[in-house]
């Protein structure tokens, strides 16, 4: 019999990045009694990495900028997948999000007039993001984690979340263990939000950071909630290339927001060459147009440079394809000809550091190489776009683990405004549900129990697989057969060998013992890597079509009826992965217009 | 491919030694990359902490041949690998095993420091603040937390139990960013004499060297500090103002 500590609250939320921060600020504002689990220390979430900035159609560069605008950016970025009413309540409630981190201490960059100024991005028609230089992400964080603070939410620092608990159809709690001791907890919870980020530790060119394990998509779907949009993973265009153990690093959207751009070998400005129909009316086609349009954005149309990720990101694959890549397999991204050293540093300083020390490179002096690197998964839980509910009834969800807000493919500055309306909406949307509960579900101890059973077999096997091993080949995989570009036969090919990992992750044995032992903690993450790496695959087999972040070989086309319907995977009641073609939901007239004249 | 032998500390709260792993090097490691290298083929067990890899989250900290760094932004290249290169935790904070340490008294320091309390923003509902206003502050914000600045302190590093009356330049720089801030209406200066103890810092600047962030935390977040508390208690006329005041 495993022992455990066990706590008692209305709210648990999992993950402490910015969805999970302002989840737990509003269901503890709410009146809740609330608890923030997280996998590291605090204020360390992914969130920290963000730099660019937050998408919000504050008007204060271009007046003409509106949540209209921005809703539509949104929606043709997505290519018209997302969930219609998460994007709208997105860019009406984004500046609201932003003014109200400035009153709780976040100091942005300013414009003349004393206002929070705001930077070019890919696919905003307008500049649009909310910024500190290029470490936007850390402001969010640390404004947010001191806000937290003060509310006196309890937090539990490195603590994992293994399983979620059921009364019946209903969330009933949670199993964790603290990963300093391996000792167990048992958290009985009226609501869990699930806000534990993405996936990117399954592929192995990735600028997401260890934590990144698909734990909240497999919680969710281990309790039986339905997953959609998994198929489409997002490359970011620039990561770093070399040296070797720097790749797939971020390199700011920004540096292109700066006035970057990007080059092939032969220096020719590529991405003229590879501007899509859908983009093509609001999209410059001359380089003097371009280069005009970086400093007035309302009479000239948006450097192909800044086109959506997706678009840049496969175009950046086709010129190394073609020959005109770097030495390193990469392409260049200059900004060193086209701002002077005293702009960049101010504009880009940690781009500058981090080029610097890691590659001695001064981006000041000379182009950056880059290329693309697995960055975000539009793909997650199915949620109601006002509440944050999943299909499990107190099972909520905000952020990246979440699907539907960004469709097929994310606008940059886009996902930290969105874990800042869906962290606050899905922190309300707990409470209230707890609120409502006459009476707390019951835990089972044989649930508990089993749990245990299956975290501490990991000790009791000698000799078998190392887990980091299964982890180096299942991201090798999924890079080579479930990356970029795909094709039936490479999808089928990874199936089979997830079927092989999960076999062999099932007899994973770890050395040492339960005290901060990061080989067992790992061994138990490949659950969570291998569901979602499956996931992926299965909806990515099953889309026979190319939209934003999933590109087919095989069939290259956009298909209008393939538009119509988001893939949802769940899991079936013998424990094997099911997937079904569910209708897309239609947005009303008065939303529908924004988009006639480009049909 | 190079081989590289790490020296890496080994253990508990209850005692421990370096253990030598030789392993192979790619180009362009950091250290980090070559403790998961150690990690992932030597000792599946040892304990680190790290989360970007990329100096922004202030995870990584460690002593890299006896100096306090991020292994993500030490480069294997500028260390000399003809020798082990020993890797140990930091030592101003409790082990708890490995390259793991007891941070947790920085965020029962954080939890004392007063909230940002803003002014009433303007009549349209929104604060106005110029750049220059605003850049001491950013320079402040851009504190990773790394805690290397309280690590080499040597008020808490050589007198532990210092740990009761003093916040740490972490938090002296947390605290200057309050009271700079354009639109911050609580004065700490009390805190900052009384409960903080700025007064035991005897500017060192070793918290400024080892600032992975290059924050100038001596002389634009604890001089300025030990200034406020010094206007306040020990200006001769303000004192007699304040006497009269009180009268």
């Amino acid at each position: 019999m495993a022992e455990y500590e066990t706590h008692e609250y209305d709210v648990i939320v999992v993950g402490a990045g910015g969805a999970g921060l302002r989840a737990a600020i509003e269901a503890s504002a709410q009146g809740a009694k609330t608890a923030l689990i997280c996998k590291s220390l605090l204020g360390k979430a992914h969130t920290v990495m963000a730099e660019g900035g937050i998408a919000a159609a504050l008007g204060n560069v271009y007046s003409e900028d509106n949540w209209e605008v921005h809703f539509r950016d949104t929606m043709r970025g997505g290519k018209m997948l997302n969930n219609w009413r998460m994007a709208q309540l997105h860019a009406q409630e984004a500046p609201d999000r932003v003014y109200e981190l400035e009153a709780w201490g976040a100091l942005f960059d300013r414009t003349k007039d004393g206002r929070i100024l705001q930077r070019a991005f890919g696919g905003h028609k307008y500049d649009r993001l909310a910024h500190v230089g290029d470490r936007t992400g850390l402001e969010m964080i640390r404004t947010l984690q001191q806000h937290a603070v003060h509310e006196g939410i309890d937090v539990y620092m490195e603590c994992t979340v293994s399983r979620l608990l059921k009364d019946g159809d209903r969330i009933s709690g949670a199993v964790a263990y603290w990963r300093e001791s391996g000792k167990l907890l048992l958290f009985k919870a009226k609501a869990v939000v699930l806000a534990t980020g993405g996936v990117g530790k399954a592929f192995k060119v990735t600028s997401n950071s260890w934590e990144y394990t698909g734990d909240g998509h497999s919680l969710a779907y281990w309790a039986g909630a339905e997953l959609i949009d998994m198929e489409f993973v997002q490359f970011h265009p620039t990561g770093m290339v070399w040296p070797p153990s720097v790749r797939g690093i971020l390199v700011t959207e920004g540096v292109r927001g700066e006035g970057g751009v990007l080059k092939n070998a032969e220096g020719t400005r590529f991405m003229f060459n590879y501007i899509p129909e859908f983009f093509r009316s609001e999209t410059a086609e001359t380089i003097e147009e371009a280069d005009r349009w970086h400093s007035d954005k309302t009479g000239n149309k948006r450097t192909p440079d800044l086109l959506p990720r997706d678009e840049v990101a496969r175009a950046i694959n086709s010129e190394v394809k073609a020959g005109r890549g770097t030495e390193h397999g990469g392409v260049f991204l200059d900004i060193a000809s086209r701002r002077t050293p005293e702009e960049i540093r101010k504009a880009l300083p940690s781009m500058y550091h981090q080029f610097k020390t890691l590659a001695d490179i001064d981006i000041t002096e000379v182009p950056m190489e880059i290329g693309p690197t697995m960055h975000y998964i539009m793909g997650g839980m199915r949620v109601d776009a006002d509440t944050g509910a999943t299909t499990v009834p107190g099972l909520f969800g905000a952020g990246e683990c979440t699907g539907g807000m960004h469709g097929a493919n994310r606008l940059g500055g886009n996902s930290l405004s969105d874990l800042l309306v869906f962290g606050r909406r899905a922190g309300q949307g707990a409470a209230e549900y707890a609120k409502g509960l006459t009476s707390t579900p019951n835990t089972s101890e044989t649930d508990v129990q089993s749990i245990a059973t299956d975290m501490f077999g990991h000790f009791e096997r000698e000799g078998a697989e190392n887990p980091y091993t299964i982890q180096r080949e299942l991201q090798e995989t999924m890079h080579n057969l479930v990356g970029i570009i795909r094709t039936e036969s490479e999808l089928n090919e990874a199936l089979v060998k997830l079927e092989e990992y999960k076999e062999r992750a099932r007899h994973t044995s770890v050395e040492g013992n339960q005290q901060y032992n990061p080989g067992w903690h790992l061994a138990m993450d490949l659950q969570s890597l291998l569901t979602v790496s499956e996931a992926t695959a299965r909806a990515a087999l099953e889309r026979t079509e190319s939209r934003g972040g999933h590109t087919r070989e095989d069939h290259p086309k956009t298909d209008p009826e393939w538009g119509k319907c988001n893939l949802a995977v769940r899991e079936n009641d013998n424990g094997t992965m099911e997937i079904a073609k569910t209708p897309l939901p239609q947005m009303p007239p008065e939303l529908a217009k924004y988009f006639e004249e480009s049909h | 491919m190079q081989l590289v032998t790490m020296r890496v500390f080994r253990g508990d709260a209850s005692g421990g030694d370096f253990e030598d792993y030789t392993v192979e090097m790619d180009e362009g490691q950091v250290v980090l990359d070559v403790i998961h290298t150690v990690q992932a083929t030597k000792a599946g067990d040892l304990a680190v902490r790290w989360n970007c890899k990329a100096g922004k989250c202030g995870s990584c900290s460690a002593e890299v041949n006896g100096k306090p760094r991020l292994m993500c932004m030490t480069r294997m290249s500028d260390l000399d690998t003809s020798w082990p290169i020993s890797v140990a935790p930091i030592k101003t904070f409790p082990l708890i095993k490995d390259l793991v340490t007891d941070v947790s008294w920085n965020y029962e320091v954080a939890k004392k420091v007063p909230a940002f309390k803003p002014r009433a923003p303007g009549p349209d509902g929104h604060y106005r603040m110029q750049q220059e206003d605003i850049e001491r502050g950013q320079e402040f914000r851009k504190c990773i937390e790394c805690f290397l600045c309280q690590n080499v302190c040597h008020v808490i590093r050589d007198h532990p139990d210092n740990k009761e009356k003093f916040y740490g330049p972490r938090f002296f720089v947390r605290l200057a960013e309050l009271e700079m801030h354009p639109l911050d209406t609580e004065d700490r200066t009390d805190l900052i004499r009384e409960a903080g103890g700025i007064g035991l810092c005897n500017i060192t600047k070793c918290c400024t060297e080892v600032c992975p962030e290059s924050i100038h935390i001596t002389d634009n977040a604890i001089i300025p500090l030990k200034e406020r508390v010094a206007d306040k208690y020990y200006d001769p006329f303000r004192w007699i103002f304040d006497r009269l005041r009180k009268k």
